[in-house]
């Protein structure tokens, strides 16, 4: 068993017209579990594609991708949308939240679509809402929540699938310096404590100082891959 | 959703106006009297022109009584000559159809009295000169309020009592004024009135059944005993015409048929135009949360999910519709009755139907948006301003 992702090569084309556009420019990359990845880089980067294709949302023109051991860079819809429900968690930069529905409802979604009877939803997702430190919040709804706290409702969505990866877009995007530190400081503590592998996509240097690793994706391509383990003494570990 | 609410309320106004029209036709039909069966003479030919129905007398009161008696199923048996003559009353005089009858004719047409009474048996034996008049004949004749109970007219210029004032009937099916008419006892009409070929000819003989499942049956019986009675070869062609109320009626049914037809069409044309608000609406909800719609595709909701998703809410949305409609379908069908007067029935089948119809037209309608936020990429959905 290999690393947790494994990208060979990938390529993604999109056509604009006439105009072909190179956005993942063969990308060869390894993720091993329990990693605290940070990805850099600026926008129209390609980054945003790339995290796309490593969370399922999107195949690659060309290249390969396994996740988990599973060759995933050609697989079908439904396939696609069973491996984000089960080994993905997603958290936004605008944290996406569905506005008529509680806190409970919210996390409650990803097991929604897996059959799950509703008893064990409700169970499954106040554990994760208390994980993320929100209990007796269940039946708030997102409007009634500060910027903080619906992130911390996303990301107990993100957790309440028992996922391998949880992929962050920006996920202080939105939220002031304070919330920002609470935010990192619980996302430190899944990749450290239940050994979550965490993958962030930032273009700020002081959220992307929290991961172990720091990729820096430019013009489809990575040119720059490197372990801030040793600077920051103790944190992250399993990087190479 | 309105649209719906306006198709389903449509539906149920216009079938519950559509059968009451149609109980108002057959009660119209039913006037005539019920279960009737006439029976009229056969035609004449001489030199080859033939003097269409009714032109030969081959057909007498013997026959009715011969029916009466070979015919068990008829409850009742009846004879009429009739003629278009003047009525004169007073200074006033009218020109109107005279109908000698037997008593068993006014059971069988089922006429009431406004005042007055029929004739008996005893006024046909005796060759009375009674009288009944319809209201048309009494419009004309008489001064409005006066009483014609009592009074006498003249018919071919025999004085006659007037005994009895009929109530009205109204149009016949036909569209002729069944008010304008006088009965006189047959033996009266033949002997003092309209004269006759030869004592005892009839111009039509009428029948009745209880049951309206009996006419066939009956209708068979009469057709077997006057053969006999005529003495007919089985290679040779009746020498009358049997009628039937249910013949006339048919008519009847096929113009009510046209007019719920025309009625379902209007309810269908609503019914669409509603199914196109709710796929309006729907399309806009589908824009209005693309972004929800991405997110739930991001964490694990297949496409059938999303169209299922959409699809429920289509449904929910024309099933709310419909049931609205109803009510105010049966509001409407009420507020006919109450202000244009219509007869309206509202039958349980018109309200499932249109349910069930309002169902299809949510899934029908709601097809096109949810195939179209199934098939929303999820990278471009979460990224929908």
């Amino acid at each position: 068993m290999g690393a947790l992702i494994v990208t060979k090569d990938l390529w993604k084309i999109y056509r604009l017209g006439d105009v072909e556009v190179h956005a993942v420019r063969g990308v060869s990359l390894e993720v091993e579990r329990g990693e605290f990845v940070a990805v850099m880089g600026s926008s129209g980067s390609g980054k945003s594609t790339l995290m796309n294709i490593i969370g399922c949302l999107d195949t690659p023109t060309r290249g390969d991708y396994w996740l988990d051991g599973r060759d995933v860079a050609r697989a079908g819809q439904d396939t696609l949308a069973e491996i984000r429900n089960r080994e993905i968690g997603f958290i936004f930069q605008s944290f996406n939240l569905i506005p008529r529905t509680s806190a409970l409802e919210n996390v409650q979604l990803p097991l929604f679509y897996r059959a799950v009877s509703l008893r064990e939803q409700r169970a499954q997702a106040a554990a994760a809402l208390a994980r993320v430190g929100l209990n007796g919040r269940e039946h708030h709804y997102p409007a009634q929540l500060s910027g903080g706290q619906q992130q911390r409702v996303a990301i107990a969505r993100a957790l309440v699938s028992a996922p391998s990866i949880l992929l962050a877009d920006e996920p202080t995007g939105n939220l002031d310096t304070e919330s920002s530190r609470e935010i990192m400081a619980l996302l430190e503590g899944l990749n450290r404590q239940d050994g979550l592998t965490v993958i962030l996509v930032t273009h700020e240097t002081d959220i992307a100082a929290y991961a172990a690793r720091q990729i820096q994706v430019s013009d489809g391509q990575i040119v720059g891959d490197r372990s801030t383990a040793a600077a920051q003494a103790g944190k992250g570990w399993g990087s190479r | 959703m309105l649209g719906i609410i306006i198709g389903v309320g449509a539906v149920i106004a216009m079938v519950s106006i559509g059968q009451g029209a149609k109980a108002a036709v057959q009660a119209q039909v039913a006037s005539m009297g019920t279960n009737v069966i006439i029976i009229l003479p056969g035609a004449t030919t001489v030199g080859g022109v033939r003097g269409g129905q009714g032109g030969a007398v081959t057909l007498t009161v013997a026959d009715g009584l011969e029916l009466k008696k070979r015919v068990p199923l008829l409850s009742e048996t009846a004879w009429a000559k009739r003629d278009v003559m003047q009525i004169v009353y007073g200074n006033r005089n009218w020109n109107g159809p005279v109908n000698g009858v037997s008593p068993g004719y006014l059971t069988i047409r089922d006429w009431n009295y406004t005042s007055g009474g029929a004739f008996t048996q005893v006024d046909l034996d005796t060759a009375a000169r009674v009288a009944l008049v319809g209201q048309t004949v009494v419009e004309n004749l008489y001064d409005p309020g006066e009483e014609p109970v009592g009074s006498t007219i003249r018919l071919k210029n025999v004085p006659f009592r007037v005994i009895g004032v009929l109530a009205p009937k109204g149009q016949s099916a036909q569209g002729s004024d069944q008010d304008d008419i006088i009965f006189i006892p047959f033996t009266t009409a033949e002997r003092k009135v309209l004269g006759t070929l030869f004592l005892g000819s009839v111009g039509a003989l009428f029948a009745s059944t209880d049951r309206l499942d009996d006419l066939p049956q009956a209708v068979e019986g009469i057709r077997e005993t006057l053969r006999a009675r005529h003495r007919l070869q089985p290679e040779q062609p009746d020498d009358f015409t049997i009628r039937t109320q249910v013949d006339i009626g048919s008519v009847q049914e096929g113009t009510s048929q046209t007019l719920t037809m025309m009625m379902f069409a209007i309810a269908s044309i609503s019914l669409v135009v509603g199914g196109i608000g709710i796929m309006n609406i729907l399309l806009v909800s589908v824009t209005e949360r693309t972004r929800e719609i991405g997110v739930r595709m991001a964490v694990g909701a297949k496409r059938r999910h999303i169209l299922a998703q959409f699809l429920i809410e289509a449904m929910t949305l024309s099933v709310i519709g419909g049931l609205l409609g109803i009510v105010l379908g049966i509001l409407g069908a009420r507020a006919t009755t109450v202000v244009a007067g219509w007869p309206t029935i509202i039958s349980a089948e018109s309200v499932v139907v249109a349910f069930f119809f309002s169902l299809a037209v949510g899934l029908f309608f709601g097809l096109y948006p949810a195939q179209k936020a199934s098939r929303l990429n999820p990278i471009e959905a979460l990224r929908y301003e």
